[in-house]
This record gives C-alpha cells, structure tokens and sequence, in this order.
C-alpha cells in the first residue's frame, strides 16, 4: 500500500532514509542539501530512527566519519552538494577503494567561483573518476525510489561500492511534487538487515584498511575495482525488478522515450529530462520522430546499450549541465565513446545549457530538436559544442 | 477543470506566498490529481519581489520549469502592479487575482486586461488583520483563488489550511486563518 503524498525532493529523500534507518549519519549542511539532512536530524531527535548522527566541522571530516563508521560495520549515509563534495574528493577514492558501501544523496549544484548555489551537474561531473556507483534522478519519486535501490545495489555482497544518488538542487530539491511513498515495513524488507563484510570491530579477527601497496599489488588493486564495476550493471536491474514487483514503477540502466522508431533524440540527464518530454510529444504529434535517452546510471556506464537503443537515430544531441572546459561536455564524452563502437553511427552534437540554474525551457529543446531535425535531413553538423541560452 | 492549470504568484519576502503555493499543492493532491508547488529562489529577503508557481494536472507533471504562460496570477502584493509586469506570459484568458483594497474594475483599467481575461480583487490584508491580528494575506488569497478557480471545494481548503498550519502554530492563530480563508472566498469581486 502506498502513499500519495505532495512534498519536496529533500522531504522525499529524507524519508526514505528514514525507512531503511542506517547506523550511523554524517552531518554537514550545505545548500541545497541542507532541508534533508535538517529533516533526517529531526527524525533522530524525535526517535523516528535510531541512526547515530556524526556531526562534523566539514564535509572532508564528514566523509571520513562515513568511511570509520562504514569499515567498523555500519550501514552509513551521509549527503551533499557543490563545494560539500569537492572538500570530500580525496576521502571520496577511500571509500571506494576501500569497497565501503556508502550511501551518499548528492544534491546537485553549481560549483564556485561565481559562488552559486543552483542546480547544474558540475559537482557530481567532477566525481565521475572516484570509484563510486552513480544513479541520477529525473524528479523526487525517482529520486526516493533510487536511494531506497542504492542500499541493495552498494551493500551487494558481489558489489560493496558506495553509491551517490543524484538530483538537481532546488529544481527538484525545493520543489514540491506528488509522489508515492512506500510502506515503512515494505522498505525495510526490501533493503533487508545490513550484512557485515570484514568488519574492523569484530575484534576476533583483525584486519586492516587501506595500507600501503606500491607497485607490486596497487595494479591489480585498481583492476579488482574495475572488474566490480562490470558486475553493476546486472545488480542494478536485478534491484530494479525487484522493486517493480514491490512499487509497480519500472527502472532500468537508462530511460529511453519513444526512442525505438526515433530519427532525431536528445541524451539529457535528470529534471530536464521531463521538459524535454513534453516538447517530444509537441514534435511527435507533428509527425518529426523524436525521442529521449536519459542515462540512469552513469557510473558504471552502460556503454553498449546505451550505443543499442541509438543505433537506429539519425542525429543525436547531447545536452551537459556541466563543462569540462577546453574538452566537450562529460556527458557528451561517454555518448560520444559509446557510439564509436558502431559501424554505422548518427552525427552527434552537444549542448551547454542551466548551468548554475539558468532555466531549462522548452523553446531550448525546441531549438535543439530544428537543428538536429535539420542535420538528420542531410544538414552539416555546424559546432559540435555549444553553449544554449546564453545572454549576449 | 482544464486538464492543466498554471498558476504563478506575485508577492513579497514575509507574505506568506510560498506557503499558499503549497499549502494549494497540498490541497489539490485529492482525485488522483498531479502538483507541483515552487518558488523561484533567490537571496531570501523579506520585502522583495519573489515568484511562486504551482501546476495541477490530471496527468503526470514533468514540466520542471517556471510557468511562462499562466492561467492563473495571483497578487499577494498591490504594490507590486507599479513595479513588475504580473502580467507577462499571460494568455487572452488568463484570471488574476488581487489582494488590493481598490475595486476590481479600477484594476482591470490599470493591467488593461483584454475582454477573455477575468480580474477578481480581495482586500486580503485587511481580511488578515481582522482575523488574526497580522498583515499576512496569505490564507485570505488562498480562499480566494479558491472561489475562483473551483479547483478544489472550500471545506476541502479549509481541511488542508487546518492541517498546514496546525503543525506549526497555535489554535488561536490557525482559528484567525481558517476565517481568514473563509472570507476570502466569501468577498472575492469581479471587475
């Protein structure tokens, strides 16, 4: 049985932290993550939950707290956004390295310097190269429902990475929708009771975390952790069918939207995702094949299916709220290899669009659909990079 | 009921504007309907311009961006008519409503609203200092835009006005808001 209830992507997410009731809790506020861990702390207080809360002078100490409490034996979570998780980056490599499955909401926010504190993927982006399992959000149900999966996807005993889950910040963060959620029990159930993979308090059996490997192991260290990743993809589908089975709604390694007969498709990730669906259907009814592909799952990335459900296009836009400045967007990059592997490939381009904030309308993804509707008509390919929306 | 409703508000740091957006989500979730209730953030100051916006649909929202052509605007604020166009993005029938102690039709001049376009005014500050002692017009436009739009009954407002603010305040104060909610949908006008 579920409920239906109208609250934000922070109110959503807190919630299902509070169904699967972790051990312990790394506390550090930062816009615009602040509201969930603000709400999850209350939940504490109140004895909604019996979590130990860490509460910290940083987000690196907070990280750190997450990675002792995680190696101890403890299912763990903690949050963040922007600035909060690059003071994380170099404790961020330790917990995967160290296989701590971590559950880590990112709420995702520019990066200073402008300081600013909305929504564009530059802080997650920068995390892509740490080891840690990354699952992206459209709106709060997707985002509920991936925290409620992270837990069973980072603590399989075949896995053991930690995970960030991924929503914009205020877009979705600060936005009160509707949505759906699950019974206490039914989460409970699903995530099951955390199980223990050498743990450092069980004193009987001493181990140690971390140590020193040069160059006679730390290759084949790195190689485990790349083979681990390879085993992702099936964990995640695997959770995925369970949970439809529990909530109905359906989750894969990406999302494709009337992508199979498409000529022309944008590759956009998270709340933006939505608007251009809508704008999909406007061109669809005006007979132009358009569709969506939105990624998912972005660490491990699911290379050849991703390249699968693009074959067939003719022209293919890859919208990144993010830059990597001097190269093309991180998003594009992965597409871009993606779809090298095909014989036959559609001509791809790439656009910049709301970084820290900047709206994300329709008449943007109008304007990128022409074009591409024009390339998949024998156009030139004009930039292959460009940035939308721009003020000049 | 239109299948869509976009609804943007016009108020001021303090009003209580970001609270009626969702305090109307809240209320419209009933018949399986789809919301969505967000303000436009920006340095938080009390006083100065903000915007709000809510969409309520019978289908699954994705839409995550401002509403740019609504169908309703509601203004928290008279003062903010001389200052901002409220009227931007508005379509040939769009309805406002506004917490003014002028008359609807003296405002209709002022927007100039073209002849599909409908202008309802509710003195709402004065509605909330009669009723709970503060110049928060908030629950007096929400019984307003009540009226007006019918999207959802009165009684059901009223419930969900109860449970909003009975979380944070007291019975004395939650009392003055379900009157001032009451009388605003009670002495709404039509210009």
């Amino acid at each position: 049985m579920s409920k239906v209830v109208a609250v934000t992507g922070n109110e959503a997410v807190a919630n299902a932290l509070r169904q699967v009731n972790p051990d312990v809790c790394g506390i550090y506020p930062i816009t615009p993550q602040t509201d969930m861990m603000q709400r999850y702390a209350s939940f504490i207080s109140d004895g909604k939950v019996d979590t130990e809360a860490v509460l910290v002078e940083s987000e690196h100490s907070s990280m750190s707290a997450c990675i002792g409490a995680s190696a101890a034996g403890g299912r763990v979570v903690t949050a963040t956004s922007s600035q909060g998780l690059a003071l994380m980056w170099e404790m961020l490599h330790i917990a995967s390295g160290d296989r701590l499955p971590i559950i880590m909401p990112v709420v995702n926010r520019a990066l200073s310097a402008p300081l600013n504190i909305h929504g564009d993927h530059s802080d997650a982006m920068g995390a892509r190269d740490t080891g840690w399992i990354q699952i992206w959000s459209e709106n709060g149900q997707e985002a509920y429902d991936n925290t409620i999966q992270a837990f069973r996807i980072g603590e399989h005993m075949d896995i053991r990475l930690p995970v960030m889950v991924c929503m914009d910040g205020f877009i979705i963060s600060h936005s009160i929708e509707r949505l759906e959620y699950l019974e206490d029990a039914e989460v409970k159930n699903f995530v099951g009771e955390f199980k223990n993979l050498y743990p450092l308090l069980d004193l009987d059996k001493p181990k140690s975390y971390g140590p020193l490997i040069l160059a006679d192991l730390y290759h084949e260290y790195k190689r485990a952790q790349h083979e681990v990743m390879l085993k992702v993809k099936d964990i995640v589908l695997e959770v995925a069918k369970d949970f439809e089975k529990m909530s109905g709604r359906k989750y894969g390694l990406f999302e494709s939207y009337m992508l199979d007969d498409a000529d022309i498709a944008l590759v956009i990730l998270n709340s933006a995702a939505g608007t251009s669906k809508d704008v999909i259907d406007d061109f669809r009814a005006r007979g132009i094949k358009a569709g969506l592909l939105k990624p998912r799952l972005f660490r491990p990335f699911p290379y050849e299916e991703v390249a699968d459900a693009l074959r067939n296009t003719k022209a293919v836009c890859v919208m990144d709220r993010a830059d990597s400045f001097g190269g093309y967007g991180p998003l594009f990059m992965e597409i871009s290899s993606a779809l090298y592997q095909l014989q036959k490939r559609p001509a791809l381009i790439n656009k910049i669009y709301g970084l820290g904030g900047r709206d994300y309308l329709p008449s943007h993804a109008e304007l990128v659909l022409n074009e591409l509707n024009e390339i998949a008509r024998g156009g030139n390919v004009g930039l292959v990079k460009e940035y939308i929306a721009v003020k000049e | 009921m239109a299948e869509l409703t976009e609804i943007r508000w016009h108020g001021r740091g303090g009003q209580g504007t970001v609270t009626a957006a969702k305090v109307l989500a809240d209320a419209c979730l009933s018949g399986g309907r789809h919301v969505q209730a967000f303000p436009e953030y920006g340095p938080e100051r009390a006083g100065a311009p903000l915007r709000a916006y809510n969409r309520i649909s019978a289908k699954e929202l994705r839409m995550h961006c401002p509403v740019l052509t609504p169908d309703v605007v509601s203004v928290v604020d008279a003062t903010l008519l001389d200052s901002i166009n409220i009227a931007e993005g508005s379509k040939e029938d769009t309805v406002f409503v506004i917490n003014t102690t002028k008359d609807p039709k003296e405002v209709r001049e002022k927007l100039g609203a073209g002849p599909k376009q409908k202008v309802y005014t509710v003195d709402a500050t004065k509605i909330a200092i009669d009723c709970f002692g503060r110049a928060m017009p908030n629950s007096p436009m929400l019984g307003a835009l009540c009226k007006v739009t019918g999207l959802i009954s009165l009684e059901h407002l009223l419930e969900d006005v109860r449970k909003s603010f009975g979380k944070k305040f007291a019975q004395k104060v939650i009392d003055g808001n379900l009157e001032a909610t009451r009388r605003g949908y009670e002495e709404v006008k039509e210009g």
